[in-house]
Formats: C-alpha cells, structure tokens, sequence
C-alpha cells in the first residue's frame, strides 16, 4: 500500500482547523480559569482563518488526501455554514461555559474538532469517509452533551445520544457494507457507475443498503421515527451545544444525504419516494405537534427542529438542482435564526437553569426590547412569515417540490407549518403581551452575544428581503457537483 | 418619482423614525405619527389628481427586478379599482391615529404598529406581483396581531391568536397556489414568473384553475370574512382597541374583496363561472345570517361587527354579478363600508371610553345628554343603512341593480338585508339615543372633544359627498372596472374557442375532455354572462 500524495493547498482547510483544535489544547495547560476567554480568540481566529481561505478557493475544484474528499463549491458552501455556525457558537458559549462553571479549554477544540467531522462529511467521496467525518462528529458531541457533569440532565443526554448514536452509527455502515458487496468499491463515483446500468437496481443488497444508509443518516437529522433521542439531549445538553447540535449537526447530516444520493443515487429510484414522502410528512406532523405542548422553549426548539428537517426532506425528496439549492439556502437561514434564538436564552438564563421555562419571557418586550425584537424576528422566521429568511426559505423548498409534483405534499406542509404559528408566536405573546413577573432574570448582554444577536437578526432579515445573493450562491454550489 | 414606493414606505419609515423619540415626550410621538401619517395622506391626494380619467390599464407603474433567479419582480401600480382603496387606507390611517388619545400605554409601539400596518397595506394594494403581494398581505398580520394583543380587551390574547391562525390558514394555502400559477407559466413555455400583468394572459386548463382558484377564494373568503369563515371577526374586533378595529373593519376587510377582484377573478376566470354560484349564495347568506345575528348583539361592537359581515356580504354579490354596475357599486361600497363603519368603530370608542361599557343595555336617551354625539351618530348610522343622499345608497344602489341584471331572485332577497340592516341599527340607535335616561351615570357624559369633532368631520364630509356626488368617484374607475371584465369574459370566449380548436384537431384529447367536462359541469355561467349582455 502506498502513502497517497497530499495536496498541501486543498488540505490547509482541514489542516488549520486541526492545528487550532490542538493549540487549543495545548494553551489550555498554560492559562488559569480567567484567561481561558483567550482559548476562544484563539478558535475564532482558527475558524476565520480557515474561512478566508475557503472563500479565496471558490470556482476550484478538485480532489484531495488520496481522491477521499472532493473540495467543489458544494463542499465550500456547507464547510463556510459549519465554521460560521461554529464562530456564533463560540460567541454565544462564554457566557454559557463561564456561567455553569465548565470553562475548559477541551470545551472549543471539542466544538472544532466536531466541526472538522462536518466538514468531512460534506467533502465525501467515499462512504468510508462520510463514516469517519460522522464519527468526528459524534463523539466530540456526546462529550460536549455530557459537559454539565454534575447535573443529571446533561448525563442522561450524553448517555441516551451516545448508546442511540451508535445505533444510528451501525445502521450507517451496515448499510455501506451492503452498498459495497453489491458494487465492489465505497467510492461514490464507483458506485453512480455501478448503479448506471438499471440492472443493478434490482439487487437486493442495493435495496438494503440504501435503505440502512438513509436510516442511519435520518437519526442524526431526527426524521421521525427516528427522532426518540433529540429531545431529551438537546435539552439536558448546555445550552451553547444544543444551539451547536441544533443548528450544525442537521446542516452536516443533510450534507451527506446530498453528497451520498447526489452523487451515486441520482435520480431517486422510484421505489424509494414512498417511504421518504412518509418520512417527511410524519417528521413535520410529529416535530410540530409534539412542539405545541412544551413548556420548556429549549424543549420546544427542539421539537420544531425535527419540523424543520421535515420540510428540508421535502426539498430532498423534490430533488434537482432547485430542490437541493433550496435546502442549502434554508440551512443558512436556519443556522441564523436558531443561533439567535440561542443566544437569546442563554442571554436570559440563570445558573443551573438547564430549562428555561416560556414564563421567564413575560414582559420582556417592554423590559429589553432590543432582546425581545430580536427574539421576536427569529420566531417569525422560524414561522416562516415575510419578510424573514424563513418565509422564503420555504417559499424556495415549496417552490421546488411543486415543481417537482409533490403538491399535495406541499400542502401538507403547510397546514403544519401552519400549526407551528401557534407555538411560535406563543413565544412573542408572552414577550409582550403578558406583565412581567417578580423574579425574572434580567439579560445578561456581553458584547460576544450582542454581535451573535446583531450578526443573526440582520442576517435573518437581509435573506428575508434581499435572498437572491445566497441563493444564486446556492445554486452555483449545487451545480458545482451535480453537474 | 416613484409616487407609489414613497407612499408605501413613507409610514415604514416614519415608523423606525419614532423608535429613535424619547419614550416621555407622548406628544412629540402622537404629533410625529399624525404628522407622517397625514403626509402619507396628502401624497396619495395627488395619485387622485393626477390620475388619467378613462385608462383602465395601470397606472403610477414602478417595476424593478428583486429575486431574478424566480422571475420575482419589485412592481407597483394602481388603476382606478386600487386607487381608492389606497386612499381609503391612508385617510383612514390618518383618522385612526388622530383618535388615538386613549391610548396612553406604549405608545410609541402602538404608532409604530398602526405604521408598519399602514405599509403593509398600502402595499397590498399597489403590488402587482404575486410574491410581492404575499409578503405585504402578510406583512399586515403582525402590526394587527400586536394591535390586539397588546393593546386589546381582556380576552385579546384569544382573539389575536384565532385572528392570525384563520388569516394564515387561507393565505398559506393561497401561497402554495401562489407558486403554482408562476410554475405552470413556466411549464407552458413562458419564463417563471409572478407578475399580475403577465399572469393574466396565461391560460389555465380549467381543471387545475378549479384548485388554484380555491386556494385563493379560501384566503379571500377568510379575510372578507364571508359566512361561514367569519367566526374570527366578532372576536377581533370586540377585543381590539379603537383604532385597531377601525382599521381592520376600514380596510383589511377590503383586502379580501380587492383580492378577489385583482387576482382571483382576473386569474381564472373558468373556475369564477364555475364557483359563481356558490360565492354569490354564500355572500347571500351572510347578507341575511349577518343582520340577523347582528339584531340579537348586546354588545356595540360586536353589533357593528356583525354588520360588517352582512355589508361584505353585498360587496362580494356585486363583484360576483360580473357586469360595470355590481362592480363598480361593490368598489364604491368599500370605501363606504371602511368610511360609515370605520366612523362608527370610532364613535362606540369615544363613548366606550366615557362610560367604559360597550353594552347597549347600559345606555338609552343620550341624545339628549350629548347632542353632538348624537347627531353624528344617526348620521353615519343612516350612511351605513344607505339613505339616499348619503353614500352607502349609491353602493348599495349599484350594486342591487348589477345583481338584479344577472339574478333578480337574489337581488330581491338582498333588498331585505337592507331592510334588516335598518332595523338593527335604527333599533340599536332608538335604545342608545333616544328614550328615557334609565342610567343616571350617563347624565354627566361631555359630548365630543374638539379634538374628536376634528376627527369626525373628515368622515361625514366624505359620506355626504360621496352620496350627493359620486361622479367624481364613479368616473375615475369606470375604465378599470371594465377591463376586468372584459379580462373575465374574454377569457371565457379564448378558452371556449381553443377547446372547439383542440377538440376538432384533437392533437390533444386529455385537456379538451378536462375543458369539456368542466364546461359541461355548469352551463350556467354561459347564460349567466349572456343574461348580463
């Protein structure tokens, strides 16, 4: 066997983002609890860094460590969404991490290292790869859901993702195992090649194989029915992680579904449109219902997020080119309004306070109304109303699957977004027109969490009533490797 | 000058002006949102004047391309249907914010929100792209949403909640309809895109326009409210604070109306023959079920309320009878209905908020008390009946006599709405003004303020005059008026033509039998329409 060449420029991505993860690590030994705030300059400056470059490769394409990762603007696209959802990340964690008194310098690389595992996944071009990149990503994060060591909360999420993640990890390469004995290679090309001639369809191991593949990929998404994990861990998990987890680990997720069925499954064989109209429908109706009744607005995001991946697999099951660019576009817009969410809570929570409950938002709008403005924007673009990102997200998403056919699917989805008005704007009800209430937390506003919020509010607004920037962006990512 | 987007955007921008003003100084804010919302007011005096008498295409027209990639378009305009209901906004605006000075909580909020409203619905009716029409007719929800909620009555919570949900559960439907009718013109060669006036040249197979134009009756239906999806209006208004009511009766009511007129019956003009039927009885019915209800009301609000279901109720006939008078009475009944009812919003609040009842129990012989009040009150009553020589007659004229053209059974039914609307409000005006003072707490009540009176005399100077003179009015959307129709009709006979044409040839059986069968599922139309000649 021989030792592959290594394209030193189309690696330096994953290469500084490593070198950071292990500075990180290493400074951590040198700096008492009061300086570990440097730790996370240190990251932020890894993450633009590795940034900058990505952006100064656009257009390029090619094929680096051993032809194992594809670097195209796809890859660009979703590597530059998960460094940036790591640098709100970060914004909004030191006061979370510094709060609960878990500050520790493993605390970002883990977030570095687990946004590495993304950017693996999105670069794939080999299911061995989207396995590893999967992995990378999972065990930091069971680490990170577990950080809360003392409270029982946050030790049952890391306990039910990891034993459930491992599930999912299995299904995952079960699949790819079958997908192997039925074409020969784990290379995505070699399999489209495979899968080209339609005899190869009727393989039952192909049948299987695709089956476990997208079983193990609709965990990580939280498609319902496999969706009994999230809840319980996005809310025992700190807060700056579940905002983390919500907002990347779907994004990471439906990057390996693109990459895995945009490449060598293309066009989705009709025998697998069925089971995924089920999945997207039961995802949307079960995220929404079930995110009606809960009390805990953590508990409550994460419910809706399972709603979320429900229309972003509408879009996945529309397919083409306009069906794929609406997902990418949608999970920008998703990415900015959960951080701002996000930062709102940990703004307002207490020590200890892992579930904040809706009541501590009474009155807020006239108390602090930059917050609750801010809180309220993201709640109606997560609603999906004008002029917010969110509304033409899903304008994007419907657009696509109606084109694609799938009306009556389209109007399935609304009726349920339509359901999440509910609980959405139940939020901004008790922001301003409930009285505030004795003993509520006043906001605690570092300049880290007012940028998060300005970054976040200003970004949700500008793709609500000026998108066609990122989405043209969008759809030259996609065509990059649909072709 | 782009007359149309500074009109639109003028309140936005008054709106985030006023986030900037010291929250103490109440009258610097109140002043402010008067001041911009009067200028508003006065711009779009001169899209009155100069508007081209005789055109019915459109007219201020501002187009620039906003999402290219979908063939989404930034593009304004009015004709003459438009024109008034974008003066009827603003000058109702402009009312309701000067009969603002109960309000003593938030207020700056409160402005922002009637500001950020009025945009919203400016827009609505200047924008002739469908997207863009969606975001505005969205846009109005929030403003209105936080109207009631916060600064409504003790169950406002409830009811801004079932207002926003009812008007979403129509719009979104009408979104995906939305998108369906910018794909289907790609599909059919054309370029993806969304612009009204493009829109209505495209051909539809009746099959599908059957859905399409559902989608958008049921948002329209919602919104007008027509029987039976009006349950949400009793509950908005009754918890709404003054000027959010007079607002939402004045001119959101309008929106569903005007959206029937610009988009629902322009679009698919083979599903309006189709579902004219049932439109025009269930405006029948709320004519009729809306005065009914409205004569048991205890409630002034939910009285004017009610009447508003039954007074909608001759709009959407009069749009339905398809001939230049139902249609034009049913323009002109809009601004008479924002005008009449608006003014009554108004006066139940000026003596809501004396005696702080709205019970038509707890009042009786007030005339006497407070003659100012009263006299106003029967005058705008009478509009709102439609005597002669006062607006609502001309409306109501115009429309009873389009509809009897087509169908003089349901004309004849409607005259008894009227008689039904003259005996609940005469008989609600007979227990609040006249009659013994049985509540000897209504006997220190001060009649209207100056600054009230201020308020007022605007309304009555227009009901009056539109109901003496309503040329003027008539004249300048004659030309709109009958362009939708020709665009319906016309319509009718291209489609009819093309399926004899496909069907001799038969170069395409599927959609000529999809034409045959809907056309043959109601020949009534066809003699509807000739009837109308």
């Amino acid at each position: 066997m021989s030792i592959p060449q290594i394209d030193w420029g189309g690696a330096a991505p994953f290469l500084v983002l490593t070198l950071t993860a292990l500075g990180i690590l290493l400074f951590d030994l040198f700096l008492s609890v009061r300086h570990k705030v440097w730790l996370m300059h240190l990251g932020l400056t890894g993450v633009l860094l590795t940034m900058a470059l990505l952006v100064s490769g656009f257009g390029d394409q090619k094929r680096v460590v051993g032809e194992m990762l594809i670097l195209d603007d796809f890859s660009r696209f979703f590597h530059l969404l998960f460094l940036l959802i790591a640098a709100l990340t970060f914004l909004v964690s030191v006061k979370d991490v510094e709060q609960e008194r878990i500050h520790r310098g493993e605390y970002y690389a883990l977030v570095l290292f687990a946004t590495l595992g993304m950017m693996v996944m999105a670069s794939a071009a080999d299911l061995i790869m989207l396995f590893l990149g999967l992995e990378a990503l999972s065990i930091p994060l069971y680490i990170l859901s577990g950080f809360l060591r003392g409270q029982l909360t946050s030790n049952e999420a890391a306990l039910k993702y990891l034993l459930l993640g491992a599930f999912a990890s299995a299904f995952l390469l079960y699949g790819i195992a079958f997908l192997y004995g039925s074409a020969g290679s784990t290379r995505l090309d070699r399999i489209a090649a495979h899968l080209s001639h339609g005899a190869a369809w009727e393989n039952p191991l192909v049948f299987f194989g695709i089956g476990l593949l997208l079983v193990g990929l609709a965990f990580k998404i939280g498609a319902v029915p496999f969706h009994l994990w999230l809840s319980d861990v996005y809310e025992g998990a700190p807060t700056s992680v579940t905002a983390f987890m919500i907002a990347g680990t779907k994004a990471a997720a439906f990057a390996a579904l693109l990459r895995a069925f945009g490449t060598a499954l293309t066009p989705l064989h009709a025998e697998w449109v069925a089971p995924l109209w089920i999945l997207a429908l039961l995802t949307m109706g079960v995220g929404n219902v079930a995110a009606l009744t809960q009390q805990s607005i953590k508990r409550m995001l994460a419910y809706s997020s399972i709603a979320h991946a429900g229309y972003l697999l509408v879009a996945f099951l529309a397919g083409s080119s306009r069906g794929f660019s609406s997902i990418l576009f949608y999970l920008v817009v998703y990415a900015f309004m959960n951080l701002g969410a996000f930062a709102v809570i940990i703004a307002l929570a207490r020590q200890g306070e892992e579930r904040p409950t809706l009541s501590a938002y009474a009155g807020l709008g006239f108390r602090h109304p930059v917050l609750a403005f801010s809180m309220a924007v993201f709640m109606f673009s997560l609603a999906g109303l004008p002029p917010t990102g969110g509304f033409m997200g899903k304008f994007y998403i419907f657009s696509a699957a109606v084109e694609a056919n799938y009306v009556g699917l389209v109007v399935l989805a609304v009726l349920c977004s339509l359901i999440s008005v509910f609980f959405y704007l139940r939020v901004v009800v008790v922001m301003y027109m409930e009285e505030p209430r004795e003993g509520q937390p006043n906001p605690v506003f570092s300049p880290a969490i007012l940028i998060t919020l300005f970054l976040a509010t200003t970004a949700t607004l500008q793709l609500g009533l000026l998108p066609a920037g990122m989405w043209d962006l969008a759809v030259r990512s996609v065509r990059s490797f649909l072709g | 000058m782009p007359l149309l987007s500074l009109i639109t955007f003028l309140p936005a921008v008054g709106a985030a002006g006023l986030l900037v003003l010291p929250r103490k100084r109440q009258d610097l804010i109140r002043g402010a949102a008067l001041g911009v919302s009067v200028l508003t007011f006065l711009l779009s005096l001169k899209l009155f004047t100069d508007f081209q008498v005789g055109v019915g295409q459109m007219q201020f027209v501002e187009e620039m391309a906003w999402i290219p990639s979908f063939g989404i378009r930034y593009k304004l305009g009015i004709d003459g249907i438009s024109l008034f209901l974008v003066l009827l906004t603003t000058f109702l605006t402009a009312i309701a914010i000067g009969a603002s000075t109960g309000v003593v909580h938030r207020i700056k909020e409160y402005m922002v929100a009637i500001l950020l409203l009025e945009t919203g619905m400016i827009g609505v009716f200047v924008a002739l792209d469908l997207v863009l029409f969606y975001v505005f007719w969205e846009a109005t929800l929030l403003p209105m949403y936080f109207l009631i909620g916060i600064w409504g009555g003790p169950r406002r919570i409830y009811a801004t909640i079932k207002f926003v949900l009812y008007t979403m559960a129509g719009s979104l439907l009408m979104l995906v309809a939305i998108i369906a009718v910018g794909l289907l013109h790609a599909q059919a060669g054309g370029e993806i895109t969304f612009d009204l006036t493009v829109l209505m040249h495209a051909e539809i197979p009746p099959a599908i326009q059957w859905w399409l134009f559902l989608a958008f009756a049921l948002a329209f239906a919602i919104k007008v409210p027509l029987f039976p999806f009006h349950t949400w209006l009793p509950d908005a208004h009754v918890e709404a604070p003054t000027a959010a009511s007079v607002l939402l009766a004045g001119v959101l009511l309008k929106m569903g109306t005007y959206g029937f007129l610009r988009f629902a019956l322009p679009l698919f003009p083979h599903a309006t023959m189709t579902f004219l039927p049932w439109i025009s009885g269930l405006a029948f019915v709320g004519i009729v079920y809306g005065a009914w209800v409205a004569m048991v009301q205890p409630d002034l609000k939910s009285l004017v309320a009610y009447s508003s279901v039954s007074h909608l109720g001759f709009v959407v006939l009069g749009i339905f009878a398809l001939n230049s008078e139902g249609i034009a009475g049913s323009v002109l009944q809009m601004v008479n209905h924002g005008l009449s009812t608006g003014a009554l919003f108004l006066m139940v609040g000026m003596i809501y908020e004396r005696r702080h009842t709205r019970m038509i129990a707890d009042y009786g012989g007030l005339f006497r008390v407070i003659p100012f009040f009263g006299g106003t009150f029967l005058l705008v009553v009478l509009s709102s009946i439609g005597l002669p020589g006062l607006n609502g007659f001309v409306g109501e004229f115009l429309i009873l006599l389009g509809t009897f053209r087509v169908h003089p059974l349901y004309a004849l039914v409607a005259v008894t709405g009227i008689v039904w609307a003259a005996w609940y409000m005469l008989g609600m005006v007979r227990r609040v003004l006249f009659g013994p003072l049985t509540h000897p707490e209504n006997a220190d009540i001060s009649d209207l303020t100056w600054n009230e009176r201020l308020v007022l005399v605007p309304v009555l100077v227009l009901i009056v005059w539109i109901g003496v003179y309503p040329a003027p009015f008539l004249r300048r959307m004659e030309a709109s008026v009958e362009r939708v129709i020709v665009q319906v009709k016309r319509q009718q006979v291209v489609q009819g033509s093309e399926f004899i044409v496909q069907g001799t040839a038969a170069m395409n059986p599927e959609p000529s039998t999809m034409n045959r069968e809907a056309s043959s599922m109601n020949p009534e139309p066809l003699t509807l329409s000739r009837g109308g000649r």
